[in-house]
């Protein structure tokens, strides 16, 4: 089976001290910054991109998905014992979670939640080595019209599943688009949007908005609210769920893996998104919805299992159609171009090793996790004792070198700044800053894809919707809009959402 | 008399207005081009147009339904905090690593609500050796350590 030997060889690669050892140290930074509340994979990747140039293309990737997933199990332990989410997407397990732990089953919460992590782990990884290779077949098949359609789609999916108002959704897209033409037309190679700043000429560094509008912007808002929070930190123990536990949990972490992977998969999901999504399916499904909030197991087990599952799925938009799906998935697309590789259907093919390689290290890097997470549980619960107050001019520290380092440049400090004061500013007015990352990711492409399917029908618009494929992709967005707009579920929407607040 | 019954979105529609607006109207400035080839100025005027529009319908809708009024903004992080960074934008080539993060890490602990001053100094010294340690010796980053006059 061809399938096998492709395993074979990520095993050989996978497999070696180096890259073993890149994997550990991604993985151990993962769980460190999942832990640390305020600073996430975004921050942490973009730190290390610069750094990533002197390792070898295969390392540098195993090491920085590690961070990713990584931070998938850390931060549940945050959300469960602080009823804060080291990471925002353990939000929804914080919910269920800190319940647990008041109840003194703060071990049985951190167990569940890893070991659900650790299945949707493994679903993923084999997930991500079946259907990489056919769908990287498809997107062969793909033109710019059905690069465009498809891109569309996910910013209209970001939409519908964005947290809040939809038209908000829909005008911090359209700002997120605006942002990306900021810098050189490809094309003509006029300077657009630029204001005269010579750094920007080039284009708007990403990972400053990022970082501001997610990392900034996020530490003032904590910075609103006074007091301390509580740790439980000397109830861990009895780490292992009951037989009931394991009966009530099982079934949400096979659903939530499910619905992770594929949220993963499609551009605009991503780690947060199938975290919310799975904890309403859960509620939604349950018998009893009264239970959550209260400490249901099921409302650990669902999100945690959704947001493993989905941060690796979402690796396979990036490896097959070269479209980064997230804005993490946006920062490795920087980290392969760094090593000089192309993201797109030809990654499988012209390098099957970093391919199969960063395959089968995500499998070892969750088994590592599993050993990190729970019998070292310990370890990341002293770290949580140390107070906010001196957390965060830390992870200000890290985040300023961070940026710094991407260009050497100190205007990307003084944007970052600016963009932390316009993101404070969204998220007083409640406009979440999520959907305008993704249309800061997708705009330029998108662009680039309409001038290109333009030019092939010499200006004929009825191109995408001539084109099966095409017409497929736009015509799910087209529904998917309509219905989000249509009064009864829009209703309903609502409360999905306010039950996950 | 026009009155505006849910604030958050009144102001986020002026600001989408505002931005999509000056947007569309800056893009006119750069090649429109046809449909066909587009230029540099298509796609973000038809951009900008879009995201005013939609400004316009949140600020109307705004008019119509009841929302939260906007919070309390908290001024002395967001000043505090943002002017630390930006200080260490300027001040990090020349002033070095130590110094430039020690100042940061204590400026920022101002913007918070407590400020011990014994545990700051303690944590900007821990910060700036340990960021020098890793930062710049382990990982090689190219910092000066130290004021470039100081060596």
């Amino acid at each position: 089976m061809e399938l096998l030997s492709n395993l074979g060889l990520g095993f050989s690669v996978a497999f070696t001290t180096t890259n073993l050892l890149y994997c550990f140290l991604g993985v151990l930074l993962g769980t460190l910054i999942g832990v640390l509340p305020g600073i996430g994979p975004i921050a942490t990747i973009a730190m290390l991109l610069p750094v990533t140039f002197t390792l070898p293309p295969v390392s540098a990737l195993i090491m920085l998905a590690g961070i990713y997933y990584g931070a998938q199990y850390g931060g549940s332990t945050t959300a469960i014992l602080v009823n804060l989410p080291g990471e925002s997407s353990s939000v929804v397990t914080a919910l269920d979670g800190y319940q647990m732990a008041r109840q003194g089953r703060a071990g049985v919460a951190l167990a569940t939640a890893g070991l659900g992590s650790f299945f949707a782990g493994c679903v993923a990884t084999f997930l991500l080595a079946a259907a990489a290779p056919p769908l990287a077949e498809i997107a062969f098949k793909f033109g710019p019209a059905e690069y465009f359609s498809l891109m569309t789609l996910g910013l209209v999916l970001a939409v519908v599943l964005a947290h809040g108002s939809v038209i908000k959704a829909v005008a911090m897209i359209l700002l997120g688009i605006l942002l990306g033409f900021v810098g050189q037309d490809v094309n003509s190679g006029i300077p657009r949007f630029t204001f005269g700043i010579p750094e920007i000429q080039d284009k708007l560094e990403f990972v400053c908005v990022a970082m501001g509008m997610f990392g900034f912007a996020e530490i003032i808002r904590n910075l609103e609210k006074k007091g301390d929070r509580d740790v439980f930190t000397n109830e861990v123990h009895g780490l292992m769920p009951s037989k009931k536990d394991f009966k009530d949990a099982a079934p949400a972490v096979v659903r939530g893996t499910l619905l992770g992977s594929i949220l993963g998969i499609l551009p605009g999901g991503g780690a947060i998104l199938a975290s919310f999504s799975a904890y309403t399916l859960e509620k939604k499904l349950a018998k009893d919805p009264s239970t959550f909030g209260k400490g249901d197991i099921r409302g650990v087990a669902a999100p945690e299992s959704a947001n493993n599952a989905a941060a690796q799925t979402s690796f396979v938009p990036l490896l097959t159609l070269g479209i980064p799906p997230n804005p993490v998935m946006a920062l490795m697309v920087g980290a392969m171009i760094i090593q000089g590789i192309q993201p797109g259907p030809l990654v499988m093919t012209s390098k099957p090793d970093l391919f199969w390689g960063l395959i089968v290290s995500m499998w070892i890097g969750n088994l590592m996790l599993i050993i990190l997470n729970l019998p070292l549980i310990g370890i990341w619960v002293k770290l949580l004792k140390i107070p906010y107050r001196l957390l965060y001019p830390a992870i200000l520290a890290f985040c300023c070198i961070g940026v710094y380092s991407v260009n050497n440049a100190a205007v990307d400090v003084y944007l970052t700044a600016f963009f932390g004061l316009v993101g404070y500013v969204l998220i007083k007015l409640d406009c979440e800053p999520a959907p305008l990352l993704l249309g800061l990711i997708l705009g330029p492409m998108m662009e680039e894809n309409l001038r290109r399917a333009m030019l092939l029908s010499r200006g004929d618009p009825m191109t995408f919707v001539e084109r099966p494929l095409s017409a497929v992709l736009l015509g799910v967005a087209v529904v998917l809009l309509a219905l989000v707009f249509a009064p009864a579920i829009k209703k309903k929407r609502e409360e999905a959402f306010q039950e996950a607040d | 008399m026009i009155k505006i019954r849910n604030p958050k979105d009144f102001w986020a529609g002026l600001i989408f207005i505002a931005i999509g607006a000056g947007a569309a109207i800056i893009a006119r400035d750069y090649p429109m081009g046809t449909i066909a080839r587009m230029g540099a100025g298509y796609f973000p005027f038809v951009l900008g147009t879009l995201l005013a529009l939609v400004g316009v319908i949140i600020t109307l809708m705004a008019l119509g339904a009841d929302g939260e009024p906007v919070g309390a903004f908290a001024l002395r992080p967001l000043f505090v905090i943002l002017g630390a960074v930006v200080v260490f934008g300027v001040i990090v080539k020349t002033l070095g690593m130590v110094i430039s993060l020690a100042l940061l890490v204590i400026g920022t602990a101002f913007g918070g609500h407590e400020f011990k001053l014994k545990e700051v100094l303690i944590l900007a010294v821990v910060m700036a050796a340990f960021c020098t340690l890793v930062f710049i010796k382990g990982l090689g980053l190219p910092f000066p350590v130290w004021p470039a006059f100081g060596q």
